[in-house]
């Protein structure tokens, strides 16, 4: 299922996706901190999301990546 | 508060314009403007996911325990990571045969089982209704917030007939009915509704936010003010830690990440919008990222509402889950509390519309029809159109699925919050997992392993989970709750086995999926498949490897056209049935529908598009008793595959031939040109030599008649044209000579007489022969030349004849009296070298390279001197590249040109000149 390089791209981003949101990973944010006045918690959950949202979508749509082969497995 | 007459009004307005809308998209689409065929507008309609338990309960989740509203939003990122791969194939899967729901994909996948199919739809039912009664419970309280006296206490029990709720799943039914079932339509596909719920999708967001702008910096002086302020109260400063003061439940937090991973695409409406509705494989590209950007940006706001909702009200006892119109409605925000109702309303109506279609579908094709067709009034063999039962059915479908949604609402909705509840049915959709997903990447899975895998995964979801919440809404005695069934501490129902140690979703996730997937490997691998189930098998998992053309068909058997005919005029009506056979009569190059072969091809395509309307299971059914077919077996199965693999091979083999015919022809083409352009060139060639010929020729021609003719010629004059004629008559032999030592060089005939040469002596010994030419023109020569340079091994005599040309042609163009020519030789590691250098007129650049070629003297010039036969410079190039040197020429106009040779310092050379 991981044929050409746009595959690869996305399933190494998953993984990434699966340590960064679990343990141990998601304890480096046991921290009572403000940043900016937010708490920190919550503001690295939605920065992790958004940064996958940005790495999935450079993947994606980034010219190129509409001729990969037409096989995803 | 504000007048249930007016909260009604908007409401139905909002219902009203829904409806527009997709009128309005299905007129586009009968006019072939299609407005969903964009890929905003179908990330947008995946936006379906965010129903009231996301408008409301996520408020009331965050008030509760901070964060954990998130793991179900993370869930369905993690999936859109994958969605590009797992969710194309889906799509792929599904259009090729005609999948429309969750039940007929899985039904398909393992041999077109009704049983299956059955299993399937009714685990979503069962499923699916807490989460319709979570909608109907968010609509409805909402309604009540705006509608009674600010923070009144709910109204005392009313009789069903007053019960706003039971109106608004009427309303519900209703619209669902004409948004999906008004008609019953041939693709499966529902344009006006998928442009509905992308609408929806966009509303919801714009209220969610205006609420969170209008409490982030109305209520207070933005993000940090309310956290500042949550600061000072240790009970809602606790919900922003990471654990809470406790240690972080991890098992959790991964539990309902995976569990909304699998949701988000195993869920009826996901499927059907993602899948189903899907216009283009393309779309999906934007998609996986749009998607999770949506539910990013609903969700920025939801800490801040909950945190801000519980610092406003204090102690007052205001459900968390209404804090998105009691802060507007306690403001005065009328308007603002009216949109923020039209938002829930939104999500929940979308929900409810897609949901509600998606599962009618599932009951019709594989509950209702299957046991339809088993009665004698509708078999096969029977006529008369049935499109319209169908639809029929759909609508009751409808109608039922939300009456059980009110009655579950009834019997247990009061006593559980919006979340609970959306977990329990996420749990249920997440048992098709296993079947589904591993249906799409193993070919072992068999029937036998689904069913078992299915039917204990469900049964384990309804003993741990289901079972558990009616206990605990009061309406199942909870002794099975605290002591196990029968008494049987280990039965008991959240600590399964005594596991302990996990929130009761996690618990039951992990028995239910886990033995879910046992059952479903154990069982596959138990037993061999089946002929249906392996070829079906193929056909899924390999979809992407075929062509349409390619795959191949497993049917074998005897079939008529008339039949095959009459059951799609049955189930798709007439002149839909004659207009697909049309198409087909087209597809396979015949003139008519009369000339269609019943072959095994157009069996499988009625089937195919009978499966559209009534779903695989049925469509092979009823496909197998109009026709007359040969039982398949797993060798029948794997000789068919043979063939196809065979044809593609010789299909295969005769692409390459004609790709390799194709490349031969090209090197032959090329060949051609090549030796059509040598051919040229040797006519060029002999063109040349003749015209330089006949000049010599004709001189000493001219000069012989006038002497002939004229005996009496004085003696000086006849001395000075016999002088002439000697020096053409060397000319000439000169230009022979050239012109056959070219063509040896050029043939490779030529003699050489390699030897180790000293160029220094070469040099000299050139020079000195043409010592007396230069002193006649008045022209300097100035040799530089070092003690000694490294012997080169070359032929000294061509060498000789390189120096001399060089000479001459500097002779030749270095003014007169005034000329100087240099000469210059040195030696490096690897090479010697040396330069003859003019200061005549030089060479314009676009003509540098041209003094090289044969013939050519430079042009328009006016130091043209006869005597040169424009080869010796080829000549002199041919030499030195023989030997593994090189000649150039740099010059620029005006201050004169100079000629470099290079010889290589070859490896004999050096061992020879060491001893």
């Amino acid at each position: 299922m991981f044929e050409g390089l746009v595959a690869q791209r996305l399933a190494a981003l998953f993984v990434a996706a699966l340590l960064l949101l679990n343990f141990p990973l998601l304890a480096l944010w046991d921290h009572d901190l403000r940043v900016w006045g937010l708490p920190l918690f919550p503001l690295a959950l939605f920065g992790i999301w958004a940064a996958l949202i940005v790495a999935v979508a450079w993947v994606v749509e980034r010219p190129g990546s509409a001729r990969e082969p037409d096989t995803p497995d | 508060m504000i007048p249930v007459a007016l909260v009604v009004a908007v409401s139905f307005a909002y219902l009203l314009l829904l409806f527009a809308v997709a009128y309005w998209a299905d007129a586009r689409s009968r006019q072939g403007r299609s407005v969903i065929g964009n890929a905003w507008v179908y990330a947008l309609s995946m936006g379906v996911y965010c129903t009231a338990w996301t408008y409301f309960g996520s408020v009331g989740r965050a008030a509760g325990s901070g964060v954990w509203f998130l793991p179900i939003y993370l869930g369905p990122m993690l999936a859109m990571i994958l969605a590009w791969m797992v969710v194309r194939k889906m799509i792929r899967i599904s259009r090729t045969y005609r999948i429309t729901s969750i039940a007929d994909f899985i039904a398909s996948r393992y041999g077109k089982s009704q049983l299956l199919a059955g299993l399937v739809t009714l685990i979503t039912v069962v499923g699916i209704i807490p989460y319709i009664a979570l909608q109907l419970k968010g609509v409805a309280s909402a309604f009540a917030v705006l509608t009674q006296p600010l923070g009144g206490v709910a109204s005392p029990a009313v009789p069903w007939w007053q019960d706003t709720t039971l109106y608004v799943a009427l309303a519900l039914a209703g619209f669902t009915i004409v948004f999906g079932a008004r008609h019953l339509d041939s693709t499966e596909r529902h344009e006006g509704m998928v442009a509905a719920i992308a609408v929806e999708s966009l509303v919801k967001l714009v209220a969610f936010l205006a609420v969170g702008v209008f409490v982030t910096w109305g209520l207070f002086q933005g993000m940090q003010d309310i956290f500042a302020q949550a600061d000072a109260e240790p009970r809602i400063r606790r919900l922003l830690l990471f654990g809470q003061g406790q240690p972080f439940p991890y098992a959790q937090w991964l539990g309902m990440t995976l569990l909304a991973m699998f949701s988000v695409i195993l869920l009826p409406r996901q499927f059907q919008v993602m899948v189903v509705e899907n216009v283009q494989e393309q779309h999906l590209r934007r998609a996986v990222w749009v998607f999770p950007t949506y539910l990013l940006l609903i969700n920025v706001f939801v800490l801040p509402i909950a945190i801000g909702g519980l610092l406003y009200f204090g102690d007052r006892p205001f459900n968390p889950e209404t804090f998105v119109l009691s802060l507007p409605l306690a403001e005065g925000q009328t308007a603002l509390a009216l949109l923020a109702f039209v938002g829930g309303l939104s999500a929940a109506t979308g929900m409810v519309i897609v949901e509600a279609i998606a599962v009618s579908t599932m009951v019709c094709n594989d509950l209702v029809m299957p046991l339809l067709l088993r009665m004698r009034r509708f078999s096969a063999s029977r006529s008369g159109n049935l499109t319209g039962l169908l639809l029929t059915i759909r609508r009751l479908a409808i109608l039922g699925i939300l009456l059980l949604g009110y009655l579950y609402f009834h019997l247990a909705g009061e006593a559980y919050a919006l979340v609970s509840i959306g977990l329990i049915s996420f749990a249920a959709v997440a048992q098709f997992a296993p079947a589904m997903l591993g249906g799409m990447y193993w070919k072992g899975g068999t029937r036998r392993g689904a069913m078992a895998g299915l039917l204990l995964g469900f049964a384990l979801w309804a003993y741990t989970l289901m079972l558990p919440s009616l206990a605990k809404s009061g309406w199942l005695a909870d002794d099975f709750l605290q002591h196990g069934l029968w008494g049987l501490a280990w039965l008991k129902p959240e600590a399964l086995l005594g596991l302990h140690g996990l929130d009761n979703l996690t618990h039951s996730l992990f028995w239910s999926l886990l033995v879910n997937l046992a059952a479903y490997v154990g069982l596959s691998l138990w037993r061999p498949p089946s002929a249906a189930e392996a070829s079906q098998a193929l056909l899924f998992v390999d979809v992407f490897h075929r062509q349409a053309g390619a795959r191949p068909v497993f049917w074998r058997g005897k079939a008529q056209v008339s039949e095959l005919r009459g059951l799609m005029t049955r189930f798709l009506g007439g002149a839909r049935a004659e207009q697909l056979l049309r198409d087909y009569a087209r597809q396979t190059g015949v003139a008519d529908v009369a000339q269609i072969v019943p072959d095994a091809r157009l069996v499988q395509f009625v089937e195919t598009q009978l499966a559209g309307a009534i779903g695989s299971a049925s469509a092979r059914v009823m496909v197998a008793s109009a026709v007359d077919e040969e039982a398949l077996d797993l060798d029948g199965v794997m000789r068919i595959l043979d063939e196809a693999s065979q044809l593609r091979a010789y299909s295969h083999a005769l692409e390459e031939k004609s790709q390799s015919l194709e490349r031969a022809t090209a090197e032959l083409r090329e060949a051609n040109e090549k030796l059509k352009s040598l051919d040229r060139l040797k006519d060029d060639f002999m063109s040349s030599v003749t015209h330089e010929l006949r000049t010599p020729l004709t001189s000493i021609r001219a000069l012989s008649e006038l002497m002939h003719d004229d005996p009496d010629m004085d003696g000086a004059q006849r001395q000075q044209f016999l002088d002439i004629i000697v020096a053409e008559a060397e000319r000439l032999s000169r230009l022979v000579n050239q012109v056959l030592d070219m063509a040896k060089i050029e043939a490779g005939q030529a003699d050489w007489h390699a030897s180790n040469v000293d160029l220094k002596q070469v040099l000299e010994q050139s020079a000195g022969s043409m010592a007396e030419t230069f002193r006649e023109r008045g022209i300097r020569l100035v040799l530089s030349l070092p003690d000694a340079v490294p012997m080169v091994w070359a032929d000294a005599d061509r060498l000789t004849q390189v120096v001399l040309n060089l000479l001459s042609n500097a002779a030749k163009y270095a003014p007169r009296d005034t000329g100087i020519v240099d000469v210059h030789l040195w030696a490096d590691a690897r090479r010697v070298s040396f330069e003859v250098k003019d200061n005549g007129p030089g060479i314009p650049p676009d003509q540098q390279a041209m003094v090289f070629e044969k013939f050519r003297q430079v042009a328009g010039d006016q130091h043209y001197r006869p005597g040169g036969t424009g080869l010796g410079l080829p000549i002199s190039r041919q030499i030195v590249e023989h030997f593994g040197g090189r000649l150039w020429l740099t010059s620029t106009p005006g201050q004169g040109a100079c000629f470099g040779v290079e010889l290589p310092l070859d490896a004999r050379g050096r061992s020879e000149e060491t001893h």
